[in-house]
Formats: C-alpha cells, structure tokens, sequence
C-alpha cells in the first residue's frame, strides 16, 4: 500500500482511536474511584493501574509511528493561531499520554506501595520512598487528569468544528485512510465530490 | 451530488456549532458526575475525612484519624498452617518483617489515651517477592456500623456542638436509635475500658477477607491477634500521664519482644462476610497461622510507619478482599487522609498550616 502523504497511516489511524477509547475510560475511572466509596472504588482502582501502563505501551508505539510517518498537513488556508494551537494541543497531548502513568507508577513507589498490576504481577518502584514526593506526584497526577481532560475537550471540539463547520477534510484524515478533499486554499464551496459532511464523504454520486 | 447548502451558510453552521457545544457539554458534565463535583448526595472519601477533621480538629501532618500512636518494628513467624488456605507468600514457613502501629482512635493526636477504651494494631508485613499485606485492626470484636453511609451518619451525630464543645446527646442517642445493628458494639462498649497496655490487648480485622489457595478455592476468613501477655491492668495509667500506652510498650519491649499468635477464623458457608457488625458463631474453626513478634518501638513522627498508609486493601496474592462495603470505604478514606497529611509534610500550598500545638487537649 503506497503512503499517501494526506492521510495518516492505518496504524496511526487504530492507534488513534484505540487510545482515545482507553484515555477517556480513563480519565473517568480515575476520577470516578478517588470519588467513591463504594465496591467501585475498588475495581476501578484494579482497572486504573494496568490501564495506565497499558497506555504507556500504547503511547510509546504510537510517538514511534508518529514520529516515522508524518501526519498529513494542516489545511493550508488554515489560520496561523489555530496551526499553533493544533500543534501545541497534539504534543501536550503526547506528553500527558506519557507522563500520567509514568507519574502514577512514581507516585506509587514513592508512596511506599507495591505497584500491583494483578493479584499478583508486580511492577518494580521507579522512584525512592519519599512522602513528599508521594504528594508532588499525587497532587500532579490530579493537575494534569484535568489538563488532559480539557485537552481532549478541546480536540475534540476543533476535530468536529474541522469536520462540521470547515469541512476541510482534517477529521476524515483520522477516519478514513483518504482524504476526499485535497487541502485547498481558500476555497468557498464545497467540491461536487463532497457529500453533505464528513461521515457520507465517501459516497461516490 | 452537490449538497445544496453551503457549509458557510448560517443555518448549516448554527446546526454545526449545536452539535459541537453538545458533544462538549454532554462529555463535561459527564465527566463531573462521575467525578463527584455535580454529585453532591454521593459519600466521597473527602467527605468522610472533611468529617472526621470537624470532629477532632485538623492536626497537620497527622492522621485523620488514629492519629495519635507509636512504630512498632519486628517480625511474622508464619508456622505454615494457614498454607492450606492461601497462597500468600507470608503464610510459608518462615520470617516476614513487619513495620506497624499501635494507635487510638480519634483525630486528635494529643488526646489521652484514657480517652477512649479501643486501641488499634496496624501491621504491614513486607513479603520477600515484593509483594505487600497491610491490615488495620481494632481492639474489639465487631464495628460499630455496617455501611460508610452509617459511619458518616454517626461521624455527623458525634460532632461536637461548638457551644459546648461535646456531642449533642440527642443527636448520639437519634444516631443509634436509627441503628439497631450498632448493638452488640453498644454492648461490648458498656464494658470495656481503656487498656493500660497495647500489649495486653486481642485486635480483630473486623471486615472479613478472603483467602485463595493453589487451586483457587476460596475461604471467608476474619483474624485477630492474640496477645502472650496477659497480666492484669494497674501497673501502668498512672494518674497525670496522658501518654501511658507509648511509655508502657517501651518499658515492656525494654525487658524483651511482644509477642502475639495470628489466629484465623474460617467461616462456614452462609457466615455473614459483609457485615462488621456481626460476629460468626464461636464454634467457627480457628487456625494459628504464626507469631508476631515485635521488638522494638519508635516515635510515630520520626518512624518508620509514619509515612505507611496501613490501607486494609493493600493485599497480598493468596488474600483478597470480601464484599464488606467498609473494606472500600477504608481504602479510599485512608487515601485521602495519607494525600492530606503527607502534602502537608510537603507544605504544599492550600494545605492546612504547619503544627498545631495542643492546646485542644481535654
């Protein structure tokens, strides 16, 4: 399959959606156990932590592909603030994918606890018992759930207003492997090509 | 086929902008339900541990609750007999090091210790494969409640009115009242009294665990801790020191170890595991399954348990957690409680400030 410089690769595309399931599932696990009381906080937490480094795994893959296959130009009519901004968000996306779970294993070994995947698969501590630490971390893994939390929010608002409002061909990038629409310069109608948005686009009429 | 609207044209994009404002909005508010912020009924563990600090005061770097006790330092001799039930590494034959805690209850660590008839073992064993069991025990056979909903509730009856600086008897006696299972708790407290010794005392898991063998059969389990020393109260509580427990265990662990014998009780099928406040029959079988022997004590502040969060949920491979509604209850409240005292330790900023003198002593 030749690489259409256009279009992000399958990989990256399953990667995409994959994580942006697991990140959600957990940003709301985690706020949903330190929350409760309940049973859930208990099987919440059991999900938390293998998820977390299943995340990590997953991130790291991901920055990999990234990294060996460029994702597709921005639009290039595309206002220069909202070029930054798209960047600024992708990366500071990739930063926290990395550092919460790593900053949740750190905060963990410096808490003094085992870092229990399972009953009983066992992660080595990363950091030396300290209780400051423990609350540096802890308090961090709180600040940046939030941060990643509206970092998503604000992806995924620019990803619809990209595919709803521009129709610019940046959120079919994600959900198919081609491009409908070549990126256009100032263009003010749609082509004939386009259907009546973004999920339809590939009707051949 | 040309779509007949332009994506530019107002409707289209009032339509288009709904659509994204809702899927913020909805995914937002998501988000803060299951995050407690727009659940104000729900119990959170930082309302259980805002209620035990409008209780007894807010002592920084100190436990929520339990705050005031000693470090006790030893070890597990496990003699193997609890081996047929659970697979935990600490139940082989052999020696397991412990760092634990004695403790009263209350959020006031400079509460006397006649103030209260229970006193508290927290224990945590450090498994050779890395692998951890702590657990938090009490020097009574049942729990008061069944429910963190019923803790919170008697928390909240036993705040002290600030107008006289004690428990407004009507709301206690409404709290139990409205709780009949607080009963056999009501009658061992009748007639306990505050102990001269940590370590003439019996300390119960109250919640119920569960053991898992080779095989993956699980068992019901509860535990205490049967102490070898068994003199009479008297030789110590002397009048005018607050601090008798801590200054009894040195004097005793002067003269040489402490020991007590882990005793396992098996439930029968049918035996209630979700329920703290009910004891199981006497004829239950009870395995002996070691001998905790602890050697030597230190100040909470600048000892090794200090910075030990004794999470009753910290569990090793081979022992599980039961249905007992209180087991999560402890293990999120203790998590606030060791994020509350330890950014304090770290001076954290928004963290309650620095020591505060105890000058709130009764």
């Amino acid at each position: 399959m030749k690489t259409d410089p256009n279009t992000f690769t399958l990989a990256a595309r399953v990667l995409h959606w994959l994580m942006a399931v697991l990140i959600v599932a957990m940003l709301f696990i985690g706020v949903g156990m330190v929350a409760s009381v309940s049973e859930r906080h208990e099987w919440l937490l059991a999900i938390h932590k293998p998820l977390g480094i299943a995340i990590l795994i997953l991130a790291i893959v991901r920055l990999t592909v990234r990294l060996r296959h460029p994702p597709p130009p921005l639009p290039a009519d595309l206002p220069a603030i909202q070029k930054l901004a798209a960047l600024a968000s992708h990366w500071l996306l990739y930063f926290l994918m990395l550092a919460m779970p790593l900053i949740g294993w750190a905060m963990l070994s410096a808490g003094g606890y085992p870092v229990m995947l399972g009953t009983s698969l066992r992660l080595p501590p990363i950091f030396p018992v300290s209780p400051v630490a423990f609350a540096v971390l802890r308090q961090l893994h709180g600040a940046f759930a939030m941060l990643l939390f509206l970092t998503f929010l604000v992806h995924m608002a620019a990803a619809l207003y990209h595919g709803l409002i521009r129709r610019d061909g940046v959120l079919s990038s994600m959900l198919r492997g081609r491009k409908t629409v070549p990126a256009l310069i100032g263009y003010t109608d749609p082509p004939a090509a386009e259907g009546t948005n973004e999920v339809d686009a590939e009707r051949t009429d | 086929m040309h779509d007949p609207t332009s994506p530019h044209s107002p409707p289209r994009r009032i339509g288009s902008w709904t659509v994204i404002a809702t899927a913020v909005a909805v995914a937002a508010v998501s988000f803060g339900y299951v995050g407690g912020w727009l659940a104000p009924h729900r119990l959170t563990p930082e309302k259980l541990v805002n209620q035990l600090q409008d209780n007894a005061g807010t002592f920084a770097g100190y436990r929520r609750n339990h705050a005031k006790g000693v470090c006790v330092m030893g070890y597990f001799d496990s003699n193997g007999g609890a081996q047929p039930y659970s697979v935990a590494q600490v139940f082989e034959p052999g020696r397991t090091p412990v760092v634990g805690r004695f403790a009263i209850p209350g959020g006031n660590p400079y509460a006397p210790d006649s103030s209260v008839p229970i006193r508290s073992m927290a224990l945590r064993f450090a498994l050779a494969n890395g692998q951890q069991w702590r657990t938090g025990m009490n020097s009574m056979p049942v729990f008061p409640v069944a429910t963190p909903q019923a803790f919170y509730a008697q928390l909240q009856a036993q705040q002290p009115d600030p107008a006289t600086g004690k428990p407004d008897p009507a709301k206690v006696g409404a709290f139990f009242a409205a709780h009949p299972e607080t009963a056999a708790f009501l009658a061992w407290v009748k007639t306990a009294k505050p102990s001269a010794s940590f370590a003439t005392e019996n300390y119960w898991s109250l919640n119920a665990f569960v053991f898992v063998d080779a095989n993956g059969r699980r068992q019901a389990v509860r535990w205490r801790m049967v102490p070898e020393a068994a003199d009479a109260d008297g030789h110590a509580g002397k009048a005018g020191d607050a601090d008798y427990l801590a200054s009894d265990l040195a004097a005793r662990l002067a003269q040489g170890p402490l020991r007590w014998h882990l005793q396992v009780t098996l439930a029968n099928p049918g035996d209630p595991t979700n329920d703290a406040t009910k004891t199981w029959p006497d004829d239950r079988r009870t395995i002996d399954a070691g001998t905790l022997v602890l050697e030597h004590t230190e100040p909470q502040d600048s000892g090794p348990c200090r910075d030990i969060n004794y999470d009753p949920l910290v569990l090793p491979a081979g022992i599980a957690a039961s249905d007992d509604p209180l087991l999560p209850a402890r293990s999120a409240a203790y998590a606030d409680s060791y994020l509350r005292r330890t950014s304090e330790e770290a001076h954290l900023p928004g963290t309650a400030a620095a020591h505060t003198p105890p000058e709130k002593m009764r």
